[in-house]
Parts: structure tokens; C-alpha cells; sequence
């Protein structure tokens, strides 16, 4: 296990060189200029050259990488280009929302998810099995923006109910977890059924009930553990998703989360801050897929890892 | 005799107490709501029109504006003269006045001021201001160590001289980058001042939390008796703009940061119960569509003029729900230099054909239109993309991110560009705001914001000319001097002009202020130190 | 055979869309908007209402049915095919393809997609054809999981064994017994999938990598008008159930199909 783990962290650490090294060449091929966006609309061209060099961005590409990849191994993430502050002070500051975010939103697509497509694989072919497959769809297509807004003015403003946004309590966290719920819910329902249905249609399965074991006991025990195995893959995939930030969702209910951080660091091309975001975001993506791949073996005892 | 001095003694301070003091300051808390997060408080580098107004209620610069008015006035200077050559000015500081860690401001705050803003290491975004200031480019080019043209004369009175005299210096120095900074609290925090700012000002920082919140407390020792009126100011950040409208109709929220809405803005205005917390004033702005005079085929002056007839301004306005006034010329109502009677070019479809036709392109022709991505640009692009069509100029639109938008402009790449999100509020009330950064030859060159790339020389010496007369009572001749230039260059038509917005204001039934502060043209959305509690 | 029915006909809408549109999509009506410039509802003149700058919903909702057809169907299918094809072989081989593919995935999740878009939109012509190349770029992934952990623990099921023992080739066993298998997960992707990347297509139009103005998408339909749900709420409702009935009716043509090709049916003749 300990070599698994140290074998998996140093693929992590390559992961991570990539990532950057994409990211950082990606950012300058951009057709926008941080210094210019810095220095404004009545700069002088004087003003912006010397903006230029000094966060040092006229000095070759290459070279800026080597130092940004210097610098982080430290533990420095360099500073905003727009705040001046500290790129690991402004990540911080967003780092227990985002995470709350997370474990909620993941929470509702489950709480929505999973005992929907449980009772539509059990009920197959019946009216609730339909109905439940349409709500689904339903919430998977519907634009999140929307969702929130409508729920924010239902449920907060008419009826008084929640908080009108914000972030603070356990009832600040409940609309946008629920809107993030709606979204991916009909995700987790459908996987669950299709998977559950097919399990249940094998063979083994067949044989067991054959054996006489009630319905119910079956299900529980052989049925749904397997089936929870692309379950699983898929929690592992919304933890690294959500950690980075989910904007349309932070921005309606006004979540101090890392997705409004990274997009208004992409719109004014902040490169400090958007590669701190891309840093945090390939270490939660690759941790969530650890989580999973670590769960697997528990959950199909003839999963084994070399 | 005791026992009467005894007496007396008693009695006076409840005599005093009867006395009625300066007007009472209503005390109390406010809530402000904005989307974006505050940058920085630092005034040498805060250049965006949301942190511009915060800042200006914590620190102070020489001059300023008279509260709701583009009325320049002494503010930390007691009193300022000009030379007769225009190029020096004195100025005689106000004593006792004092910064947020207690010491007082003296003239060498203010040379350090301008140098850190000179200096190349601050970033600063309005160095540019104060080229002008002898001494001031062989400082930022690290030639000089410091700049000879700012002089602290004593303790009290501070000489700037320019190498030539600019009009406009007074209104530089009412600046956010003139605004005076402590030295030891600068060095003390380094690149984090932003955010532990120290100054003058009628507010004092109180608490920061990055991403939710940062709180303004008043400062009981502002050298401005009974400003503030409120005693502390709660910026929640992070809010979008509709659910602040919904939070400020609970009473949860005093002002809107970013104004109303779009998509409620018409129920707003046609509900009386909410009409009345709207204030309505004009800014200096005006929206514009650049064209690129470099670029045939518009380097022809007739297709200009032909595309400017082309436009249904009325039309736009009504997709912004009637927000603006339509624009004939470049500067804004609001400005001095503004031309009444001017009419510019009506709304003429047929003869704009006519005019593309002598022009030698009676089918039209194909060229591009960049415009930002927010709403309503994309929607404005498209209708004028529309309007062009009916004149056979087919147009091909790329709305894309701002800073995108930018450089294409500053490359020179962009053949036409709506500046709607990056239009031009001016800097300061002057009109060689309008001039200088985007219609000048200055700055028609690589990286510049003239994206017209207009360069017109016989102008810049008008304009350069203008700028000189500095004098009070000439006041008059400079206006009309620009006046003449800004007509001048309608006549060339390297931009058109489309709509001047109309600064909306909402705020909740408990805020009141005094007539104008709400829609400021300098303090954006508000003045923050007039605003007062009123139930 | 509804979802058939449906699909065909959104395919024909898409295909015969200038035929069919009532009015010019990209035309602004100055009677499209009231007085004081807000959309119309459904009408009469306008059946499904109007936009923002006065033009017909329904025509620009039949024009749309083309860029999210192309966009949901075949760009989410290509990205299907990528995914499933990856997740198949290194969750069947394992070893070093296997890790090798798991990294790769992780770093095309953490990549950000959005910067690539608006890089690409600058310095190539923007055209749905990057909308396709950016969705497959970075949809694929998901899909690749998942098919990952199922072919693993179905590789090493007893039937696998069973047919490798007797010899069978890899390609059989690949085809016969753990494809099968798949199908559900791929529906449920291929489904799905198609709402998802309909609003993603959306974003990427919104960052200037798509369809450029004036054209129309459903997606883009609904991201303009967002803001406006609370007071012109057919912007938003009408391609939302547009978008909800086309993966429905592929979905249900895709069940229809598995069931008539099921493995297990066959095994029951």
C-alpha cells in the first residue's frame, strides 16, 4: 500500500509539471497583455512598458516558467498582478467555501440521486420509473443560472424561507448545494439504475434468488455494491470538478468560492492567480480520482492493483 | 466669592450642553453590494471605478470636487497660486491635518507621494498623469533620484513646477494618485498597503475578509467637521446584481453597487413604490464605435460619415430600455467644451448609400466589429451590425473577452471596435481627458487606446495650445478653443458617437443624502462621505 | 419508437430550417420589442415570443436545431467514442498503459478548458468546428473514467476468464463479452451528454470561439437571456425543453435499440 501511495504521489507531481507547463504557455499565447490591463486607459506607452518589466514579463517564456516552477517549489505562488496581495492568501481565503460547496453539492446529487434511480431500477418499466428518468433529463438540462435565480426568488424572497445568498450558516449552503444537486442528481440516477438493472439481470444474481434469498436482501447486499463501482468514479470526478470552482453557482447565490476568483482573474488575465487556481484544482482532481480508485477494491474485492 | 465661582462652575457645562453643535451626523451603518471583488485600496494603483470612490473616502489629495458637482476645489491645500508663466504652482497646505495612524500631514508627504507614483517599482498606473512635473521622466528612468520639479519650500508649502503649463494639473492633483500616503505605513506593509490602506480620509479600514466583506469605520479625527455622516460602511462583494436588487427590496441592502439590473430595470421605473429610490443623473461617458483610419476602406472620409448616418441611435437606446441620450459628438453633456448647437450627422440611411456610392462602393463592402462580451454589448453590436447591413456594409462580429477586445484595438488589427464596456468615463472633468489618450498623435501608436489610430497634427497643436492657458478667467477661450476642436474632428468622423449613458442610482428608504449625491459624476455610485442615515 | 419519432424530427427541422422558419432569424423587428424595449411573449404575429433585440424565437430556435445537433450529437458522440475507446483498453490491459492513461486523464481534467478556448478563438478563425475539437478535447475524460473502473472489475469477472482460457482473442473477448456490458454507460453518456454540451457550447460562443453573432443556438439562446428569466421566462423555458426533448427522444432510441440487440435476450432464445 505505502508503495501504491508513494508511487501514485510522484505521478501526482508529474501531473502537476504538466499542468503548469501547458497552462503557463497556454496563458501566453493569449492575444491580451496583463501590463496593459494593469496600467489602463490613460497609461502612456512609457507606463505600460515599465509595468511590463517590472512583473517581468518581458523577459523570454521560457524563463518566466523556470522561475514561476522555482518559486512554487518553495511554496511561493507569486502575487495578483491586479491586488498585489499573495496568491496563496487570496486561494486560502476561498478554500473552506469551495470545500463546503463541494461536500454539500456532491451531498444532494447523492440524497436526489440515488434513491431515485434505486426505486426507477427496481420499478422498471413502470410509470415511476418514467417520470423519474424525465426529472432527470430535466434537471440536467436545465441552466443552472435559472434554476438558482428561480429558486433564490421562490424560496428566499417570497416565501422568506432561506438567506438571499451569502455564506455563513447551514442555510447559506443549502439553495446553491440543492441547485448543484438538480444539476448532477439526474446523473447519479440514471448511472445508478443502469447499472443496478444490469446487475441484476445477471446470471449470478439470477442464481441467488433462485436459491430462494428474498428480494430485498439481495439487492442490498450483492446488487448495489457493485453497482455503486461508476458511482463511485463519478463522486471521485465531482470532487475535482467542484474544487474548482463553480462559477454560475457562486456567482447567483454570491458563494466566496474559487470559480468567481478564476473567472474575473481570466477576464483581466491575472496569470499569478489563474495558475494558482489551475494548480489547486489539478490537486483536488487528482485527489478525488485517488479517493476512488482507493475505494474500488472494497467495493469489488477482485479489483487488485499491482 | 467661592461658593459663587462654585456655582458657576456647575452651571456652565449644562449651559453648554443647551448649545446646539455643527449638524448632527446621523450615525448608523450602511450595506453597499458589489459583484466583483475590491482590487486594492491602494490610491497609487486602484484604477477601476469601483475601488475609485472607497478610495476616495480614505485618503485626500490637494484639491477635490465640491460634493455632487465637477466643481474643482481646494481641499487639503488651504490655498494655491499659479505663476505667471503657468508653470509653477504653490501650494499653502491646512495644518492639523492628520493621518489614521495619528502624525501629521506635512508638504514632504506629498513629494514622496508623487515620486512613488513615478516610480517605475509601484506599478502605478497614473504615472503618465504627472510627466508633465519637471524632473519627473529622468526619475522614472532611474536617471535622477528624485524628481527636481516637486519642492518642499517649509513644512506647510509645497512648489510644483511643469515643463509646460497644462490646464488641466489642477484637476491631476484631485486624482486618486495625488492622494497623500503616509511613507513609514507604505514601507511598513510594502505590496500589501492595498490592503492595510492608511490615510486621511473620513473613513478608516476596519476589517477586510477577501471575498465576502470589507467594512469602512468612521474617522472621528477627519479634519472635515461632522463628514462622515454615517458611522461605518459595509461593502458585501460577490453579489450579483439581481439578487442585490431582491436583497435591497427586503431592506437587507442600502445601495446597489452596480446599479439596477438590466432585466428588472423597466419594472423598477414603472413601479412607483420603487421608482422613488431611483436617482437619475448624467455622467461624463460617452459609447462609441471606433473606426480604424488606417484601414481601407475606411480611411476614406466619406464612408466615416456615410457609416455614421447609418446608425438608428433611438433604436439602441430602446434595447437598453432608454438608459442613455443619443450622442452627436464626442464629449458629454456634462463636459465644458460641450457644443449645444452642434448637430452632427442625422440618421439618414439613404444618403449614407448615396455617400458610400460617391465613395466607389455602391454594393458595400465586408469588415469586422469587436465589441466585450457583457451584456447588453453583445446585443448593441448586433444592432448596429444590422443598421450597417441596411446600407450594404456587411459586418462580421466578434464578441470576445474585454482584454482581447483591448489588444486587438492597441495592435491596430480591429477595423471597427464598440466600446460599450471599456467606453470612455473621463478621468477628470476636463476635455483633454477626451483628447490626449484616445484621439491624439500621442497615442496613436502601438499599445495606445486611440483606436481609431486618428492623427491629426494641425489639432494636437490646438489642442497643445489650449492646454496652456492656464489662467483663471481664461477659462472661457479654452472651452471654445475645444470646442472648435472636437468639431473638427466630428468632421473627420473617426469614431461614431452613439449614446451617452444616464447614471441610475437605487438605493433603500432608510439612506437620504444631499441633492446630487447619489448620481455624482466624480464618486461612483455614491459620495460616501455625504450619505447619511435618514429613518 | 416516440424517441424515434422525435429525433426524426428534429432532424428534419435542422435540415429544412429556412423552409420552415417563419421569419429571418438574425431580422431585430422594432415592433418585437414594447415601447420601453422588453421582449415580446408568445403572440400571435411572434408564436413563441421574442428576444431581446426583437427577433422570433421560433425561427431562431429551428436555425438552432443545426448547431445542436452538430454540437450534442456529433461532437458529444465523437467524445464518446474517444472516451469509451481509452477507458476500454487501459482498463482491460492495466499496467503501464493503464497508468499511463489515469495520469493523462487527470491532466486533461485539470487543463483549463476555458483558457484554450479563448487562446484557440484568437489565433484561429473561430468556427463550430473548435467548438467540436474543444468538446471532444475535454469531454471525453468523464466518460473515460467511469468506463475505466467498469472494464476493470469486468475483466477480471469469471466469464473473462472463462473465454481467455479457452482462447479466445483479445479483440473478442473485448467484443463480446465487456462491450455488452458498456452499452448502458455509453447510453447513459451519449444521453446526457447531449444537454450538458449543448449549454457548454453555449459558454464557449459566449467566450467568442463558436458561433459568432447573430447566429443561433439553443444554447446560446438561454445564456443571453439568463438574467431575464424572472420577467421574460419563454427565452429560457422554450430552448430548455427543446434541449430536454432531444436527449429524452435519443435516449429513448437508444434503450430501444439495446434492447433489441441485448446479449442476454439472445441468450434466452
Amino acid at each position: 500500500m505505502i508503495r501504491y501511495l508513494a508511487g501514485r504521489f510522484a505521478q501526482s507531481c508529474l501531473v502537476l509539471f504538466g499542468v503548469t507547463l501547458l497552462t503557463f504557455f497556454l496563458l501566453f499565447i493569449l492575444p491580451a497583455d496583463p501590463a496593459r490591463m494593469i496600467a489602463g486607459r490613460s497609461a502612456t506607452i512609457e507606463t505600460v512598458n515599465r509595468i511590463r518589466a517590472e512583473l517581468g514579463l518581458d523577459r523570454p517564456v521560457p524563463l518566466q516558467y523556470l522561475q514561476y516552477v522555482a518559486r512554487l517549489v518553495r511554496g511561493d505562488l507569486g502575487r495578483s498582478y491586479a491586488q498585489k496581495i499573495e496568491v496563496r492568501d487570496l486561494l486560502l481565503s476561498r478554500l473552506a467555501a469551495t470545500a463546503y460547496l463541494m461536500v454539500a453539492g456532491i451531498g444532494f446529487e447523492l440524497l436526489l440521486g440515488i434513491p431515485a434511480g434505486v426505486l426507477a431500477a427496481l420499478r422498471r418499466g413502470s410509470t415511476a420509473d418514467r417520470l423519474i428518468m424525465v426529472g432527470a433529463f430535466a434537471g440536467v438540462s436545465a441552466p443552472q443560472f435559472a434554476v438558482g435565480l428561480l429558486l433564490l426568488y421562490v424560496l428566499a424572497f417570497r416565501w422568506g424561507l432561506f438567506p438571499l445568498g451569502g455564506y455563513g450558516s447551514f442555510a447559506h449552503v443549502i439553495l446553491p448545494a440543492f441547485t448543484l444537486g438538480i444539476a448532477g442528481g439526474g446523473w447519479y440516477a440514471r448511472m445508478i439504475r443502469s447499472s443496478l438493472v444490469d446487475v441484476l439481470d445477471q446470471d449470478y444474481v439470477r442464481t441467488a434468488r433462485g436459491k430462494g434469498l428474498p428480494r430485498g436482501k439481495v439487492v442490498l447486499k450483492h446488487a448495489l455494491r457493485n453497482a455503486l463501482l461508476p458511482i463511485v468514479s463519478m463522486v471521485g470526478l465531482d470532487i475535482g470538478t467542484f474544487m474548482g470552482g463553480v462559477v454560475v453557482v457562486e456567482s447567483v447565490f454570491g458563494w466566496p468560492g474559487i470559480g468567481q476568483l478564476a473567472w474575473q482573474a481570466i477576464q483581466i488575465v491575472d496569470i499569478p492567480v489563474i495558475m494558482g487556481v489551475v494548480i489547486v484544482s489539478a490537486l483536488a482532481i487528482m485527489a478525488g480520482n485517488l479517493l476512488a480508485d482507493l475505494i474500488y477494491p472494497f467495493l469489488d474485492p477482485r479489483i487488485r492493483y499491482e | 466669592m467661592r461658593s459663587r465661582l462654585w456655582v458657576l462652575l456647575l452651571i456652565f457645562p449644562l449651559w453648554l450642553s443647551l448649545v446646539p453643535t455643527a449638524p448632527a451626523q446621523s450615525g448608523g451603518s450602511i450595506v453597499v453590494t458589489f459583484k466583483d471583488d475590491v482590487s486594492t485600496l491602494d490610491p497609487a494603483i486602484g484604477y477601476d471605478w469601483q475601488n475609485w470612490s472607497i478610495i476616495k473616502s480614505i485618503f485626500d489629495g490637494l484639491m477635490d470636487y465640491a460634493p455632487g458637482t465637477t466643481k474643482l476645489v481646494p481641499h487639503l491645500a488651504e490655498s494655491y497660486s499659479v505663476s505667471k508663466d503657468g508653470r509653477t504652482y504653490t501650494f499653502k497646505l491646512r495644518k492639523g491635518v492628520k493621518f489614521h495612524n495619528g502624525r501629521e500631514v506635512v508638504a514632504q508627504d506629498f513629494k514622496y507621494t508623487l515620486e512613488r507614483v513615478l516610480n517605475p517599482k509601484t506599478q502605478s498606473p497614473g504615472a503618465g498623469f504627472y510627466g508633465g512635473i519637471q524632473g519627473a521622466e529622468a526619475f522614472a528612468s532611474g536617471k535622477a533620484k528624485e524628481v527636481s520639479g516637486i519642492k518642499v519650500v517649509d513644512k506647510y508649502t509645497l512648489q510644483i513646477t511643469l515643463t509646460k503649463p497644462n490646464a488641466a494639473f489642477l484637476h491631476t492633483m484631485a486624482l486618486n494618485f495625488a492622494h497623500v500616503v503616509p511613507k513609514e505605513e507604505v514601507e511598513k506593509a510594502g505590496a500589501d498597503f492595498g490592503h492595510k490602506p492608511v490615510g486621511t480620509g473620513a473613513f478608516k479600514l476596519k476589517e477586510w475578509v477577501l471575498g465576502q466583506r470589507v467594512v469602512l469605520v468612521r474617522n472621528p479625527d477627519y479634519f472635515i467637521k461632522g463628514r462622515p455622516l454615517v458611522d461605518e460602511i459595509v461593502f458585501q462583494v460577490g453579489v450579483d446584481p439581481n439578487v442585490a436588487l431582491l436583497r435591497l427590496q427586503r431592506g437587507e441592502v442600502d445601495i446597489l453597487g452596480d446599479g439596477i439590473p438590466p432585466a428588472r430595470f423597466v419594472q423598477i421605473m414603472q413601479d412607483p413604490q420603487w421608482r422613488k429610490l431611483v436617482e437619475v443623473g448624467d455622467q461624463l461617458h460617452t459609447g462609441y464605435v471606433t473606426i480604424n483610419t488606417r484601414m481601407k476602406p475606411l480611411s476614406d472620409v466619406r464612408v466615416r460619415r456615410a457609416m455614421n448616418m447609418a446608425i438608428d441611435k433611438e433604436r439602441i437606446i430602446r434595447i437598453i430600455n432608454g438608459r442613455a441620450i443619443p450622442a452627436v459628438q464626442i464629449l458629454p453633456p456634462l463636459m465644458t467644451g460641450y457644443d449645444k448647437t452642434y448637430k452632427g450627422y442625422p440618421y439618414d440611411p439613404a444618403g449614407a448609400k448615396k455617400l458610400l456610392a460617391e465613395a466607389g462602393y455602391p454594393n458595400g463592402f465586408s469588415t469586422v466589429l469587436y465589441a466585450n462580451n457583457t451584456d447588453p454589448n453583445p446585443r448593441i453590436a448586433q444592432a448596429i451590425q444590422q443598421d450597417l447591413a441596411k446600407i450594404g456594409i456587411k459586418v462580421e462580429l466578434k464578441t470576445l473577452a474585454q482584454s482581447t477586445v483591448i489588444e486587438a484595438g492597441g495592435k491596430g488589427e480591429a477595423p471597427l471596435i464598440w466600446s460599450g464596456g471599456m467606453a470612455w468615463i473621463a478621468d477628470y472633468p476636463d476635455p483633454n481627458d477626451f483628447y490626449w489618450p484616445i484621439l491624439s498623435c500621442a497615442s496613436a501608436a502601438p499599445g495606445g487606446w486611440n483606436w481609431a489610430w486618428y492623427c491629426n497634427k494641425e489639432l494636437e497643436k490646438l489642442a497643445e495650445e489650449a492646454d496652456a492657458l492656464v489662467q483663471p478667467g481664461q477659462e472661457a477661450e479654452r472651452a471654445e478653443r475645444f470646442r472648435k476642436i472636437f468639431r473638427a474632428i466630428m468632421q473627420d468622423a473617426p469614431w461614431i458617437p452613439i449614446f451617452h449613458e444616464k447614471r441610475y442610482t437605487m438605493h433603500s428608504a432608510r439612506v437620504g443624502g444631499a441633492k446630487g449625491i447619489f448620481v455624482d459624476p466624480i464618486h461612483i455610485p455614491v459620495h460616501y462621505d455625504e450619505v447619511r442615515v435618514v429613518k | 419508437m416516440g424517441g424515434l419519432a422525435v429525433v426524426v424530427a428534429v432532424v428534419v427541422v435542422a435540415l429544412f430550417a429556412p423552409y420552415l422558419a417563419p421569419f429571418d432569424p438574425a431580422a431585430q423587428f422594432p415592433d418585437g420589442l414594447t415601447p420601453d424595449g422588453r421582449p415580446l411573449p408568445p403572440g400571435s404575429r411572434f408564436l413563441l415570443g421574442t428576444d431581446l433585440l426583437g427577433r422570433d424565437l421560433l425561427s431562431r430556435m429551428i436555425y438552432g436545431a443545426r448547431i445542436s445537433l452538430l454540437v450534442g450529437v456529433v461532437a458529444n458522440g465523437a467524445a464518446l467514442a474517444i472516451g469509451t475507446g481509452l477507458g476500454v483498453l487501459a482498463g482491460y490491459f492495466r499496467g503501464w498503459i493503464g497508468i499511463l492513461f489515469m495520469r493523462f486523464t487527470d491532466l486533461m481534467m485539470a487543463f483549463p478548458a476555458l483558457i484554450l478556448a479563448i487562446a484557440l478563438a484568437a489565433i484561429l478563425r473561430p468556427s463550430l468546428w473548435i467548438v467540436a475539437l474543444v468538446i471532444c478535447l475535454v469531454n471525453w475524460v468523464w466518460v473515460a473514467r467511469v468506463i475505466y473502473s467498469q472494464t476493470l472489475s469486468l475483466s477480471q469477472k469469471e466469464f473473462v476468464e472463462a473465454a481467455r482460457a479457452v482462447g479466445a482473442s483479445t479483440s473478442r473477448v473485448l467484443l463480446r463479452h465487456i462491450f455488452p456490458h458498456l452499452w448502458s454507460t455509453m447510453l447513459v453518456w451519449g444521453t446526457l451528454g447531449i444537454s450538458t454540451t449543448v449549454l457548454f457550447e453555449a459558454s464557449l460562443s459566449f467566450l467568442g470561439v463558436g458561433v459568432r453573432p447573430p447566429t443561433p443556438s439553443w444554447g446560446g439562446i438561454i445564456n443571453e437571456s439568463q438574467s431575464y428569466f424572472l420577467d421574460a421566462p419563454w427565452l429560457v423555458a422554450f430552448p430548455g425543453v427543446a434541449i430536454l426533448l432531444t436527449s429524452l427522444a435519443f435516449n429513448l432510441l437508444g434503450e430501444g435499440l439495446r434492447d433489441a440487440f441485448d446479449p442476454r435476450q439472445v441468450r434466452n432464445l
